[in-house]
């Protein structure tokens, strides 16, 4: 992001005052989201002088930039191999592991089939719910590499995030379809 | 325990000073305005005491435009000239109102232009100056009863509103003359006035859902209430599905009936849409209603309604609004149990088959304890009094989402999708593209709106022509392209070009909106009609703005001056403060605007300083709140 900023040569972290590292306090994250919104947010600039309008305006994208960063675990760790080692990865990479692509194909085929199953809603639930508990194992074990951002640790983190990135997608398409199901209704 | 009050360096002119607000619900059917007076939100009626304006606009040969009940009375007699459900158009083409809302009862001119143009006898009219009319006569009604000039309006639209239609709105602001604090979405502003009713209890901490179904639109927001903050997760929605519809269905049901074909005249039609609108509303409360047609072969049809055949009748636009609910609730990650109120705004939400069909999707009553016709004139009263700076010390704050994917069209036609749906507003993603000939001085970019991966699934936008890239081999120009989208939902668009640093020229081509030229030759022309001199109203505005910044920086310096500035950079200010201040009683408008952008330019340093203070000093708070 090119925006001309204040003082944000600041870290997403640093910004919302929060320790560096994967594992973050949902609720404090929230808390402070709302603090820096209070203070930069052009709502509260109305009245103000043009010039003050557009540095409300930076800053408030920018905060918002950096809450939706930090919530979400997938772009979290994307941001924090960028912060270490400057390069956040791409979405075309994939993943290597063998047996993991073998049992997302699975997924995958599960979710094809659940369009026609006899209780598509429950199918895609099933499906989604699998997602969640694989995303959740996968956090678990960032929080541990980037709390050890050794060059090696890194490495394996970014692993972890092609897969993230594999479940996250899988996740969109079959929120999607359950849109599709719903639509028949 | 409360948040920390800090400085709000905006606010800091002159804090005593009590500024004009009012709220605006531009509705599809009606309209109201409303303001806060004595702390108390309130709609205001007009001098018969009727707080409703039908969103109706007649216009005449030589008089001036009738809004409101005068107008509405004459539909039936002057249909051509009588334009309602305005709102339906604005923002549209032509073609693609049809395909939403079947036949229209006017005469366009110009079918295939970006913005139709209605035919009357007061002469062919965009729905932007039909919507400014209706805003000029609720900003007139509020001017009398407040007493003195508004200082800005906020002007509520459906959640769902895409960026043209948005833009439109504030363009009717514009040619009425009405300076726009703020475009708010209309089931955020009833959730503002929900929330302050129940603050009381405690009990408007939460999620709540708000089910808008007005005359013409039909919004669903799930939004997180926590200590005056709140934050919209989803947003969804028809921008073509309300009131109006079931009053078509009905209307076309008892054109069947009458065995009237498809060759209804305009005022047969005007007849019949109005029978099935006062059906409609007698059905909420009888179990039968009658309607009669005075048809044009002489004949007098009627025939009676009872509520099942009405409610098997609308069951599918009851689904369609349904089907939204479910898809915000996935969007907001949130499940119906989660969802601690239900509120139900518009007055279509009336029809006791909507309020049960609600209450079975969400497992729980729905709230509609204030008025459904003037929450959302209530709420954007607030918040218009909250903007004009009248509520110091409140903590209310809205977090508002875009309704609609943002993207651009790629090589095949598809989409790529820029800014997702939902995402928190303001917000701004950069992109960079290259040329593909050699010394290519010129690109363009096409912008759309929507969720589907084909441009031709999308709603176009706007196309953006950027020029004056300069002339390199192939692929090695880096044109940094950025999308941003402020406060209001709007799009801003800005280039340059990366390796050079040169900023190239972004040209806008709305796909559905005027362009600034036009509003500008509205404008104008609506203004020599008043007889207003343009050169004496730009000084005039030229004026204010710069009494606005000078009143701001010297409160500014005063507070924080001599802690965030040096001799020299202080100096420099002063200095450009005494040039401005010089050139107040000047009657060129370009001297004071010059004047008034160096002076600017002087304190740019200082104004980023005062924002890092503010977030440090807030964050500081925050800290010491965490170790309680």
């Amino acid at each position: 992001m090119n925006l001309a900023m204040l003082d944000f040569s600041k870290n997403y972290f640093e910004l919302f005052d929060l320790p560096l590292g994967f594992a973050v306090d949902a609720k404090r994250l929230a808390e402070r989201y709302r603090t820096l919104q209070a203070v930069t947010h052009p709502d509260r600039y109305v009245v103000a002088a043009d010039h003050e309008k557009r540095v409300s305006l930076q800053a408030s994208t920018q905060v918002n930039e950096a809450y939706r960063t930090l919530k979400d675990p997938l772009a979290r760790a994307r941001y924090l191999l960028s912060l270490h080692t400057g390069d956040p990865g791409t979405d075309s990479e994939t993943s290597k592991d063998g047996a993991f692509l073998m049992e997302q194909m699975e997924l995958r085929e599960t979710l094809a089939e659940a369009q026609s199953s006899p209780n598509p809603h429950a199918a895609v639930a099933r499906v989604l719910t699998h997602l969640a508990e694989q995303s959740a194992a996968l956090d678990k074990e960032l929080a541990g590499l980037f709390a050890d951002p050794t060059p090696a640790n890194l490495t394996s983190a970014r692993e972890i995030v092609r897969k993230l990135q594999f479940l996250d997608k899988c996740r969109r398409d079959a929120e999607d379809l359950e849109g599709l199901i719903d639509g028949r209704y | 325990m409360p948040l920390l009050q800090i400085a709000e360096p905006g606010q800091s002119a002159a804090p005593h000073q009590h500024r004009l607000a009012a709220g605006i619900d531009l509705g599809t059917t009606n309209s109201l305005v409303a303001t806060v007076r004595s702390g108390v939100a309130e709609t205001l009626p007009d001098a018969q005491g009727r707080h409703l304006l039908p969103s109706v606009v007649r216009f005449g040969a030589a008089a001036a435009p009738v809004v409101g009940y005068h107008a509405q009375a004459a539909a039936l007699d002057d249909p051509l000239n009588t334009i309602a459900s305005a709102k339906r158009l604005i923002g549209r083409g032509l073609a693609e109102v049809k395909q939403l809302g079947g036949r229209l009862p006017y005469v366009f001119v110009n079918p295939d232009a970006a913005v139709p143009r209605i035919h009357t006898a007061g002469g062919d009219l965009t729905p932007v100056e039909v919507s400014a009319e209706i805003l000029k006569t609720l900003a007139q009604r509020a001017e009398d009863t407040l007493g003195g000039p508004l200082a800005g309006v906020v002007i509520t639209v459906p959640a769902y509103f895409d960026d043209a239609q948005r833009q439109a709105t504030k363009d009717a602001a514009t040619l009425a003359g009405l300076k726009v604090f703020r475009l708010l979405s209309e089931p955020t502003a009833a959730a503002v006035a929900y929330g302050l009713d129940h603050a009381d209890a405690g009990t408007a901490e939460g999620i709540h859902a708000i089910y808008d179904l007005g005359g013409g639109t039909f919004d669903i927001s799930i939004l997180r209430l926590t200590r005056g903050v709140y934050e919209v997760l989803a947003a969804g929605g028809d921008s073509a599905l309300g009131g109006d519809d079931f009053d078509r269905l009905l209307a076309q049901w008892a054109l069947e009936q009458a065995s009237v074909n498809d060759g209804a005249d305009h005022r047969t039609l005007r007849q019949a849409m109005q029978a099935a609108c006062t059906a409609k509303e007698q059905l909420s409360s009888t179990p039968t209603a009658d309607l009669v047609l005075n048809l044009p072969d002489g004949r007098h049809w009627s025939a009676t309604l009872d509520r099942a055949a009405f409610e098997a009748l609308i069951d599918p636009l009851i689904d369609r609004s349904l089907a939204a609910c479910r898809r915000a609730l996935r969007d907001a990650r949130v499940r119906v149990p989660e969802v601690d109120a239900v509120v139900l705004v518009g007055g279509s939400t009336r029809i006791p088959r909507v309020r049960e069909r609600v209450a079975a999707l969400f497992g729980r009553p729905p709230l509609a304890n204030i008025d459904p016709d003037r929450v959302v004139a209530i709420g954007a009263a607030i918040q218009a009094d909250l903007l004009a700076g009248n509520r110091p010390g409140d903590n209310l704050l809205l977090l508002d989402v875009i309704p609609l994917s943002l993207g651009i069209e790629t090589m095949g036609g598809l989409v790529e999708r820029l800014i997702p749906r939902n995402s928190t507003i303001p917000v701004a993603r950069a992109q960079t593209f290259t040329t593909f000939k050699d010394g290519q001085t010129a690109m363009a970019i096409h912008v759309l709106q929507g969720e589907r991966d084909l441009v031709d699934d999308c709603r176009s936008l706007a196309r953006f022509e950027l020029r004056g890239i300069p002339p390199l081999v192939a692929g090695a120009a880096r044109i940094q392209v950025s999308f941003e989208i402020d406060a209001d939902g709007l799009l801003r668009v800005a280039a340059s070009e990366l390796t050079s640093g040169i900023t190239a020229r972004v040209e806008v081509k709305p796909s559905y909106g005027l362009t600034d030229g036009e509003i500008a030759a509205m404008l104008s022309d609506s203004r020599q009609h008043a007889g207003e001199d343009q050169l004496a109203r730009r000084v005039r505005e030229e004026r204010v703005e710069a009494q606005r910044v000078l009143e701001s920086l010297r409160a500014a310096l005063t507070r924080d001056g001599d802690a965030l500035l040096d001799t020299a950079e202080r100096t420099r200010i002063e200095d450009a403060m005494t040039a401005l201040a010089a050139t107040l009683n000047s009657i060129d408008a370009k001297r004071i605007g010059d004047a008034r952008r160096a002076l600017e330019q002087a304190c740019a340093r200082y104004v980023e300083r005062r924002m890092n203070h503010s977030i440090q000093s807030a964050m500081a708070g925050q800290r010491v709140d965490a170790f309680e």
